[in-house]
């Protein structure tokens, strides 16, 4: 066999090897994220640390395609419910003003140089973008469950001020990769702002139960 | 049809927003129903003038003016289907160019051809390319026009073709930031909405394809044509992530993967939005 005759076997091995690999989901998300560095590089290394690298659970949730096996589903509720945090005082029902003017507003956080939020912008929940909640307001949403006349549907026990508690401050402990932000765990919203909001869910005077 | 009479009835559509406002003022799911009907009939009456016809036509002297260093025209652009050959190119994109070794979509071979035929600098080429009447802007709608009534045919022959589309669908599905967002989060379910927006579901073809047959697209809310780099853009700012930057390859590859997903839809370009 000729020095050239084995150096194109030899070529033709290695194309074949790198398009094999290249079918591997392992290479694609490493040479997404390398593309990832390069396609952000306006961000700064704090920009980078909280708005694009990912943490354990939204890389999980990101492989899995947010249906994780049974086990990493487990795990990922387990590790939210060792994380939940609750307010200094302990209350968990806040003011129902508040949290309905936190559920109505959409904006803050937003770092794009077209259209910015100014630095330390009021951060809202935006919760009507993807439920109902009041008979009021239309224009809501429906990527998640209507949640009108809620207290009327779940109670007001204490137990049922818990549940939604910790379905606010990170709802995947009780549903790996939700869709729903980690509001709580994130730091997006304070627990007083949860509190806030489990509040406009649960209180009679709240525009949701009347 | 003159410039006027475009004005006129975009004023009177927009006049008519308040009113579709109040048709679904009406309550749950028969609002749904109603919500979904109203704006479909408000798209419907504004695809009668749609105001982008004036950027497509901007577009077409542009492409043929000789401009940059060179004073050369766009005319021998080769956007994949041989120089200056438009019919039907845009549907075909994004796809490998043999000359830059890269995958590219309409915007950044848009640049490549300002730079190699016209003498432009890239930051001449890019400057201000989302600003409302922007040459970029012009360029792609009346480049997309060219493949009106074309059928989508993602090219994935190429082996970084399809490393690309790989790379877009991981990224569509790449969850981070302080909200936990992906491009899934709201674009994986059939018939869902943000507020009173339609959130199309792109892992259904039917889906995809009714969403990439329109773009470029006019925007009613912006007033100008946005070509879908900035649609893009403007969807990682609503998700809290960093600006992205222009003819990024994050933005390239979730392009061919949803080019992909659009595949067979007949191209309606330019479209026009909320």
């Amino acid at each position: 066999m000729s020095t050239r005759t084995r150096q194109s076997l030899c070529a033709l091995l290695i194309v074949w090897a790198a398009l094999a690999a290249a079918q591997d989901a392992g290479l694609v998300q490493e040479r997404l994220e390398v593309a990832l560095r390069h396609s952000f590089a306006d961000a700064t290394p704090d920009e980078w640390k909280a708005r694009l690298k990912q943490d354990e659970t939204q890389a999980l949730c990101s492989r899995y395609r947010n249906a994780p096996p049974p086990e990493i589903a487990a795990s990922i509720s387990a590790q939210a419910k060792a994380g939940m945090r609750y307010p200094p005082n302990g209350k968990l029902l806040g003011d129902w003003r508040n949290g309905e003017q936190i559920a109505s507003f959409s904006g803050g956080g937003q770092l794009s140089r077209l259209m910015p939020d100014a630095a330390g912008a009021r951060r809202g929940g935006n919760c009507f973008a993807c439920h109902v909640l009041t008979r009021s307001e239309v224009a809501a949403g429906n990527l998640g469950p209507s949640l009108t006349g809620y207290a009327r549907v779940r109670g007001t026990s204490t137990e049922s001020v818990r549940y939604a508690y910790e379905k606010i401050y990170n709802a995947q402990a009780s549903f790996a990769c939700s869709f729903m932000p980690r509001f709580g765990h994130n730091g997006w919203l304070t627990p007083d702002q949860v509190a806030d909001l489990v509040a406009f869910l649960l209180d009679p005077q709240s525009p949701v139960n009347r | 049809m003159s410039s006027r009479t475009h004005v006129r009835r975009l004023i009177v559509a927009l006049l008519l927003v308040p009113c579709v406002w109040c048709l679904v003022a009406l309550s749950d799911d028969a609002q749904n129903a109603r919500a979904r009907e109203e704006i479909d009939k408000y798209r419907e009456m504004l695809q009668e003038g749609n105001p982008a016809e004036l950027s497509e036509a901007r577009g077409e002297e542009l492409w043929n003016l000789p401009a940059g260093p060179r004073r050369t025209s766009l005319a021998q652009c080769d956007l994949g289907n041989g120089p200056g050959k438009l019919e039907g190119a845009y549907a075909r994109l994004p796809r490998y160019f043999e000359d830059t070794q890269q995958v590219q979509d309409v915007e950044s071979r848009l640049v490549t051809c300002m730079m190699t035929l016209q003498g432009l600098t890239r930051e001449q080429a890019i400057s201000g390319w989302y600003k409302a009447d922007s040459n970029m802007e012009a360029l792609v709608t009346y480049v997309a026009g060219k493949s009106r009534g074309a059928k989508i045919q993602a090219s994935t022959a190429h082996p970084e073709e399809q490393q690309m589309r790989a790379l877009g669908e991981a990224l569509f599905f790449r969850r981070s930031g302080p909200l936990d967002f992906s491009c899934a989060t709201c674009h994986s379910q059939p018939d869902k909405r943000i507020r009173l927006s339609e959130v199309r579901d792109f892992l259904i073809p039917a889906d995809a394809q009714a969403v990439l047959a329109q773009w470029p697209a006019y925007r009613v809310s912006q007033g100008h044509v946005w070509t879908m780099e900035r649609r893009l853009v403007d969807c990682m700012r609503q998700m809290r992530w960093p600006e992205p930057q222009y003819l990024s390859e994050a933005i390239v590859a979730l392009e061919a993967f949803l080019q992909k997903q659009g595949d067979g839809a007949v191209m309606q370009a330019p479209g026009i939005k909320r």
